[in-house]
């Protein structure tokens, strides 16, 4: 088992991921809050957030399908969106989110629609590098 | 002999995001608090021991019942926007309450609105801080914990200074000013 090569493929891995600008500083933050006491921090941190987000965007994809779109209620399950993305360091994501805001609060059905279809995408691209991180990290 | 080991301080956190909740309890904990995470406002004055009037009788709510409270809490810190009662709301139920009203508040939200910001510190909050909390920002948190103990110490000695005086009544039975009380 070689330790070192895969610290070193986790640090480029990781280095990657905010080169794309797909993590920000927050995530840095939650590396330091893990210690020996809590060695899986991260992990379970981001696991959680993808289960919360996977039932937020349940919940926009069922709003977005009603006839009159109900602007505030989809400002408001995004604002939760953003602040779970926001807690993990998402930082593309939560770029999108604030593009959906805005189309949310112009009333923009067409701009809400298509902006989250992009989000979803960064979502779900993102789940997948971190998944492949944390599976390095476990070697 | 060694100095008795102080009690950590016990902070209790309110938010309704379970992630939110995850990272401060981690954030407090690292910096040695003693945590209780709850996800909403009412569960958090449930826990202060101040019941609102409405769950008991039928009634129209007027003043909040101040329970007993059994749970000591050095410091609370809440999420601002929350379904049902917001961060605010809870500040001002506990600004208004007898019992509670010194105990610090710490607002925390996404959202960067210098009214909301204002409108929260003016009205009693003590911090405010903008998400995610990060480590600097729950190290701010102590000196409003040794200050608030500090008036606890302050306000006990003068309690015991008035049991010990000469009790005063007078004729109407009415319990002179120069006594101050705390929490019954």
């Amino acid at each position: 088992m070689d330790t070192n090569h895969s610290r070193r493929q986790l640090a480029a891995m990781k280095q990657s991921l905010f080169d794309q600008g797909l993590l920000d500083e927050q995530f840095i933050q939650l590396e330091e809050l893990q210690d020996d006491a809590n060695p899986n921090f991260v992990e379970e941190i981001v696991t959680l957030h993808y289960r919360d987000s996977s039932r937020l965007i349940s919940s926009i994809e069922q709003a977005l399908k009603e006839r009159n779109l109900d602007f505030n209620k989809l400002d408001t399950l995004m604002h939760q969106f953003k602040g779970s993305s926001s807690s993990i360091g998402a930082k593309k994501v939560k770029a999108e989110c604030n593009l959906f805001r805005e189309y949310c609060r112009a009333g923009n059905a067409e701009g809400c629609m298509r902006s989250f279809q992009q989000l979803k995408k960064e979502h779900a691209a993102l789940r997948k590098k971190l998944e492949a991180y944390f599976q390095v990290s476990r070697v | 002999m060694g100095i008795a080991a102080e009690a950590p301080f016990h902070v209790l956190a309110v938010d309704d995001s379970l992630i939110d909740r995850m990272l401060i309890e981690r954030l407090l904990k690292t910096s040695s608090f003693h945590v209780t995470a709850v996800d909403s406002g009412s569960k958090a004055l449930k826990l202060l021991g101040l019941v609102e009037d409405e769950q008991i009788n039928e009634e129209p709510p007027s003043i909040a019942l101040e329970a007993h409270q059994d749970v000591e809490v050095n410091l609370i810190i809440t999420d601002y926007c929350m379904p049902e009662m917001t961060g605010y709301d809870l500040l001002r139920k506990i600004k208004e309450s007898r019992s509670l009203k010194d105990i610090p508040v710490v607002i925390m939200s996404s959202e960067n609105v210098p009214s909301r910001i204002n409108r929260c510190l003016e009205d009693g909050a003590d911090e405010f801080f903008l998400k995610p909390v990060q480590l600097s920002d729950v190290n701010k948190l102590r000196p409003h914990l040794l200050k608030s103990k500090v008036k606890d110490e302050e306000d006990q000695q003068i309690h015991d200074k008035g049991i010990n005086e000469t009790e005063v009544i007078a004729p109407d039975k009415t319990i002179p000013k120069n006594i101050v009380t705390k929490n019954g």
